[in-house]
C-alpha cells in the first residue's frame, strides 16, 4: 500500500495516524468519552478472547521498539521476565520524560490517560502482573493531577484492582512523584529512586527483568511504548508492522522543535524521511532560513548536519549514518546557530544532571563545561577542540549508565563535524557567523 | 572451577569469583578504589577496567565474575589508556595539597600517579570548592576536596558498623561525602573509615600531623583491649621521639585476618595504646616510712625474694594478669606453684565497671588472655578461693602478702573495699607497667614492659593462640613478667631458666595437650585455632 503512494500522500492521509486518531475528541482524557471512542475495547479483546501468550505473539509481530529512547524491541524484552517466580513480579512505567527535546509523554498523560491505562492493563495481564508502578516527572504536575484522576475513574469502574472485567485478574495501580533528575530517567536509577533512595543507577548484570524493584523480575516501559499496546490489539501486530519499516514496527510521536515554521508533536510513520518532517509537516525552516543541523532523536544522539536531512526516521537507517532515534526529538538549527554555545547549552545541561556515582561522567562532564565556557568567554585555546574529544573518548563506554555516552556524543559529532565553527571561535575569541542568534543560558 | 587467562597467564579459580580476585590470586593487581573486599561492589570508580577479549567494552574487573576460557588484559594499551583516563578524571579537581596532607606516603593517588600518571596537566580551569577540614566526629577529619567518592565509608557505615552515618550528597562534580542531618560519625568503629579511604579525604584526628608515615615502622601484633583478639600492627618511630615528646607509638592499625577481625578494629582496640608510652613505672619502687623511693632491681628483688620466703606458702596470695602472655603465666605458675608451693593463684579479678560488648568485634571481658590463663591453670587450687576471697583472707590476716599483677584493684572493685582489705597486709608487691591508683598501695613496685615490648601468645575466646611481638626495647628499667619471675626465681636460689619466649612456648607446648606441637613458627602471624 506505501509503496504506491509518496509520503507528501501519506500527510494528508490520517489512516496511520493510530496512537492520536481520537486525541481531538472533546473530553478524550474523561473515561466516558474514552469508552465512548471504543476506548478499552483492547482490554476486553484481550481479557475474554486472547491468552498472555497470545498478546506477547502478536506485541512480537508488531514490531514496537521501545520508545524512551532506547529502540530495544517490546516484545523480545517482555520475554526476559521470568514466566515460573516465586516472588512478585512488577511493571515500572518510565514517565520521568526529561530528554530535552521530548515533550510527547506529557502530551498523552494530558491528553489521553485512559489508552495509557489501558495499555498497562494489557500488558500486566499479558505477564501475569498484579502492582503498576508509575514514575512520574517531578516536575509534571499537571499530568500527574490527570493521572491520578484517570486511576480514580478506572478504579470505580472496575478496570483496576480486582477482578478486572470478571476475569479473575487483579490490578493495582500506585503512582511516584520524582524529585526532578534527568538520571532517574535511566531506568534502574528510576527503580532505585522508586524505592526510596538515592536515584543512582545500578550496575548490570543483574538486569530488572530478573532483578528489578524490591529485588523481583521487574519490566520497565515508557508511556508512549505502553500507549501503543492496545493499538496493536486492536489491528493485530502484523498490520501494525506494515505501517513502520523494516524492524521499527507502527508510528511514533515525533517532538518538532527548533528552527521550524510549525514545531510541535507529529505522529508518523517509522521510516519517514527527516526532510519530510522539516519541510512537509514542520513547514520549513523559520524564515527560510538555510538548514544547518539537526538533533534527530533528544539531546543524547549525535548531530546531523543539514547533507545528512535525507535519512529515514527509523531505528536502523538512523543508526547506519552514527546517530540515534533516541526519544523522537527533532531539534532544528538554522544556519544562524552558533554550534559553540549550541554544545555549551547542552553540556551545561549534562554537567548539572551527572549523578556523581562513577568517575568519568562526574568529572568529565564538569570538566567539558568549563572548557566550552570559557571557549565562549573567549578565553580559548588551541588545544581545547582536540581536548574535547578527547575526554568526550575518556568518558565513551567507561560509565556505569547511558548518562556518560550522551554526554560524550554531542561532543564528538558536534566538534568533529563542525570543528571549523571551533577553531574559529577559539582562535577569532568570537562566534564565525554574524548575526547568530543570541546565546541565552539560563 | 573456571579456567581463564589473565595476561597470558592460565589460571583455575573457584566459580563466582571476579576478575580482580582472580588476578590478586595469579599475582596480578589491578588497580582499584571504591573495591574492597569486605564491602559491597560499588563499581564506580571505574579504575579497574580490563580488556576482555570477544568483549567490546571495557569491563570493571571488580565486579565481572570470570567465566570458563576468557582471555583477560590488565595491560595491554586500550587497558592503560582507560587507567590513565581514569585517574586524570579523579585528579583534575582533586587539589595539589600533597606537601601538607597527611595521606601522603599511602594514598592510592600517588601510588597509581607514579605508574599510570599523565604528568602533563591538560586541566586549565578552576578547580571545583568543597568543604576542607570539617571534624566530622570525635576520630575523622573530612577534607571533600581531596575525597574521590568512591563510597567505601559511607558503604562501611552502612553494611559494617550499621550506623550510617555518611552520605553522598549533590549531583555531579558537587558531589560531597557528607554526615545525614543531625549526625555525627562517632560509632565503635569510626576509626576504620579512615583506613579504608584511599586518599586523605578522611584522617585520623589522633593519628594527623604526628608523623609522616614513611618516618613509621610497624610491628605485628595482637589487640590487647579484649578477648577478641584482633589482629593488629603497632606503627610506632623511634628515631624523631623529639617530635612526639618522646612517645614511641603513633597509631595502631588493624591486620587483615579472615579468621578474626578481617579488615577491622573497634576505636576502643584503636585507641587504647596510649598507655604504652604513658604514665608508665620506669623503674622499681620501695615504700619506705610511707614515701616511695627508687631502688635498683638487684636490691628490689633482694627484698622481695626476702618476703617470701619469711612466709608460708599459704599465707601468699598471688593475682595473676589475664593481660599477661601464656609465656610469663608458665613461668609465674612455675615458680610461685611448682616451686614455692603457693595455691592460692586466680587471675579473675571481678569488676564493677559496666563493659559492654557487641556481637561484632567488641567483648565484654576487656583482656586479650583469659582463656589463656584459664587453660594455664591459674585457678586456685583450694575450690572456692577466688580474688574476692582472697581479699577476704586478707582481711583476715590469713593471706599476709599479695604478689598482685598488672591490675587495678581500686579500679574495678573501688576504693573503700580494696582500702579496707589492704590495709591488713603486712606486704603489698605489685608488678605493673602503669601506674594506677592501686600501685599507690605497694610496698614493692616492679616495672614490667607492656605488650608492645615483648613477644609471646595470647588465647582469644574462641581459643585462637596468637602472637604478639617486640616492637622496640621495654621502656625505662622495666622487664617483661616472665622475666622478673626468672630475676625472682634467681634471687630465690631456684633454677628455672629460659633465655627467650620461644623457648617457654617450646615447654607449655611440652606440658599441657592442647597446645601440643605448636611452635612460634607454627601460629605464624596468623594464628592457630586449639582444638
Amino acid at each position: 500500500m506505501r509503496s504506491s503512494m509518496s509520503w507528501s500522500d501519506l500527510m494528508e492521509q490520517e489512516e496511520f495516524k493510530v496512537l492520536t486518531k481520537d486525541i481531538n475528541i472533546e473530553g478524550y482524557a474523561g473515561i466516558d468519552v474514552y469508552f465512548y471512542s471504543g476506548g478499552y475495547r483492547a482490554l476486553r479483546k484481550a481479557l475474554r478472547e486472547m491468552t498472555p501468550d497470545g498478546i506477547i505473539e502478536e506485541v512480537k509481530k508488531s514490531n514496537l521498539r521501545g520508545l524512551g529512547g532506547a529502540g530495544f524491541p517490546t516484545g523480545v524484552k517482555w520475554t526476559f521476565l521470568p514466566k515460573e517466580t516465586d516472588k512478585a513480579k512488577y511493571l515500572a512505567v518510565n514517565v520521568d520524560e526529561g530528554e530535552p527535546g521530548t515533550f510527547k509523554d506529557r502530551y498523552l498523560l494530558l491528553n489521553s490517560p485512559h489508552l495509557f491505562l489501558e495499555g498497562i492493563i494489557i500488558t500486566c495481564f499479558a505477564l501475569d502482573i498484579h502492582t503498576a508502578y508509575i514514575y512520574v516527572r517531578g516536575e509534571y504536575v499537571k499530568p500527574t493531577q490527570f493521572l491520578e484522576k484517570a486511576i480514580e475513574e478506572a478504579y470505580k469502574e472496575g478496570i483496576l484492582g480486582k477482578n478486572i472485567y470478571g476475569k479473575g485478574f487483579d490490578l493495582d495501580m500506585i503512582l511516584y512523584k520524582g524529585a526532578g533528575a534527568y538520571i532517574c530517567g535511566e531506568e534502574t536509577a528510576m527503580l532505585e529512586s522508586l524505592e526510596g533512595k538515592k536515584g543512582w543507577p545500578r550496575l548490570k548484570p543483574p538486569f530488572p527483568a530478573l532483578k528489578g524493584l524490591f529485588d523481583c523480575p521487574t519490566l520497565v516501559n515508557n508511556v508512549e511504548t505502553l500507549c501503543f499496546i492496545p493499538t496493536i490489539i486492536n489491528m493485530g501486530g502484523e498490520q501494525f508492522a506494515n505501517m513502520g519499516k523494516g524492524t521499527s514496527g507502527g508510528t511514533r510521536l515525533f517532538s518538532l522543535s527548533g528552527h521550524v515554521k510549525r514545531p510541535g508533536l507529529y505522529e508518523l510513520p517509522l521510516g519517514i524521511p527527516l526532510r519530510t518532517i522539516i519541510y512537509e509537516y514542520g513547514g520549513g525552516i523559520k524564515n527560510d532560513y538555510q538548514l544547518k543541523a539537526i538533533i534527530p532523536g533528544g539531546s543524547s544522539s549525535p548531530v546531523l548536519s543539514a547533507d545528512e536531512v535525507d535519512v529515514n526516521m527509523d531505528f536502523d537507517s538512523i543508526a547506519r549514518i552514527g546517530s540515534m532515534l533516541g526519544s523522537g526529538a527533532v531539534i532544528v538549527m538554522d544556519e544562524y546557530t552558533c554550534m559553540v554555545e549550541a554544545l555549551l547549552i547542552l553540556i551545561r545541561f549534562y554537567a548539572h544532571e551527572s549523578c556523581g556515582q562513577c568517575s568519568p561522567c562526574r568529572e568529565g562532564c564538569g570538566w567539558l563545561e568549563k572548557i566550552l565556557t570559557r571557549i565562549v568567554k573567549g578565553e580559548g585555546r588551541e588545544q581545547d577542540a582536540d581536548n574535547l574529544l578527547r575526554i568526550a573518548d575518556n568518558i565513551m563506554g567507561n560509565t556505569i549508565c547511558p548518562l556518560g555516552d550522551a554526554a560524550a556524543l554531542p561532543v564528538k559529532s558536534f566538534v568533529t563535524k563542525f570543528r571549523h565553527e571551533f577553531e574559529y571561535y577559539i582562535r577569532e575569541k568570537r562566534c564565525k557567523i554574524e548575526n547568530r542568534h543570541p546565546l541565552i543560558l539560563l | 572451577m573456571h579456567t581463564l587467562t589473565i595476561d597470558g597467564k592460565e589460571i583455575r579459580v573457584k566459580e563466582n569469583t571476579t576478575i580482580l580476585e582472580a588476578a590478586k590470586q595469579a599475582g596480578i593487581e589491578i588497580p582499584h578504589y571504591c573495591y574492597h573486599p569486605g564491602l559491597s561492589i560499588a563499581g564506580n570508580c571505574r579504575i579497574c577496567l580490563v580488556e576482555i577479549e570477544g568483549v567490546p567494552k571495557l569491563q570493571i574487573s571488580c565486579y565481572t565474575l570470570v567465566s570458563d576460557g576468557i582471555k583477560v588484559h590488565t595491560q595491554s594499551e586500550r587497558v592503560r589508556k582507560a587507567r590513565q583516563a581514569v585517574l586524570e578524571f579523579l585528579l583534575i579537581n582533586h587539589p595539589l595539597d600533597c606537601p601538607v596532607c597527611d595521606q601522603a606516603g599511602e594514598c592510592y593517588l600517588q601510588i597509581y600517579y607514579m605508574k599510570y600518571g599523565q604528568y602533563n596537566s591538560a586541566f586549565l580551569e578552576d578547580k571545583v570548592k568543597k568543604h576542607k577540614a570539617i571534624p566530622i566526629g570525635p576520630t575523622i577529619m573530612l577534607d571533600s576536596e581531596r575525597c574521590i567518592l568512591c563510597g567505601r565509608c559511607v558503604r562501611f557505615c552502612d553494611e559494617i558498623s550499621k550506623t550510617s552515618e555518611l552520605g553522598i550528597f549533590n549531583r555531579g562534580d558537587r558531589s560531597e561525602i557528607f554526615l545525614s542531618p543531625g549526625q555525627e560519625l562517632n560509632n565503635r568503629y569510626s576509626g576504620n573509615v579512615a583506613d579504608i579511604c584511599p586518599v586523605g579525604a578522611l584522617t585520623d584526628r589522633d593519628f594527623r600531623f604526628k608523623c609522616r608515615v614513611w618516618y613509621l615502622k610497624e610491628t605485628p601484633s595482637i589487640c590487647p583491649g579484649c578477648s577478641m583478639g584482633c589482629n593488629i600492627s603497632i606503627h610506632y618511630n623511634l628515631d624523631r621521639a623529639y617530635k612526639a615528646s618522646g612517645k614511641r607509638v603513633m597509631r595502631l592499625k588493624p591486620r587483615f585476618n579472615e579468621e578474626v577481625n578481617k579488615w577491622w578494629l573497634c576505636d576502643e582496640g584503636r585507641y587504647g595504646y596510649k598507655f604504652i608510652d604513658e604514665n608508665r613505672i620506669e623503674r622499681p619502687y620501695i615504700q619506705k616510712q610511707g614515701a616511695r623511693e627508687p631502688i635498683s632491681w638487684d636490691d628490689i628483688m633482694m627484698e622481695a625474694a626476702k618476703i617470701l620466703k619469711s612466709y608460708s606458702p599459704e599465707s601468699i596470695g598471688v593475682i595473676a594478669s589475664p593481660q599477661c602472655t601464656n609465656e610469663d603465666n608458665f613461668v609465674l605458675k612455675r615458680l610461685f606453684s611448682e616451686y614455692l608451693g603457693i595455691s592460692k593463684i586466680d587471675y579473675r579479678v571481678p569488676s564493677k565497671l559496666a563493659q559492654s560488648g557487641d556481637d561484632f568485634l567488641i567483648r565484654a571481658d576487656k583482656n586479650p588472655n583469659s582463656t589463656g590463663c584459664k587453660e594455664l591453670g591459674l585457678l586456685p587450687s583450694i575450690a572456692g578461693l577466688n580474688v574476692e576471697n582472697m581479699l577476704k583472707e586478707v582481711e583476715e590476716k590469713k593471706i599476709r602478702v599479695l604478689y598482685l599483677i598488672n591490675h587495678d584493684l581500686v579500679k574495678h572493685m573501688g576504693k573503700e573495699a580494696v582500702n579496707r582489705a589492704l590495709d591488713s597486709l603486712d606486704f603489698l608487691i605489685v608488678q605493673g607497667s602503669n601506674v594506677n591508683e592501686t600501685t599507690e598501695f605497694a610496698d614493692l613496685l616492679l616495672p614490667a614492659a607492656t605488650y608492645a615490648e615483648k613477644n609471646g601468645t595470647f588465647i582469644n575466646e574462641s581459643k585462637r593462640v596468637q602472637k604478639i611481638n617486640r616492637a622496640f626495647e621495654p621502656l625505662g628499667e622495666s622487664l617483661p613478667d616472665w622475666k622478673i619471675f626468672l630475676k625472682l626465681a634467681e634471687e630465690m636460689g631456684i633454677a628455672l631458666e629460659y633465655r627467650n619466649e620461644e623457648e617457654i612456648f617450646a615447654d607449655i607446648a611440652k606440658e599441657f595437650e592442647l597446645f601440643e606441637g605448636l611452635s612460634y613458627s607454627f601460629v605464624g602471624d596468623e594464628g592457630v585455632n586449639l582444638i
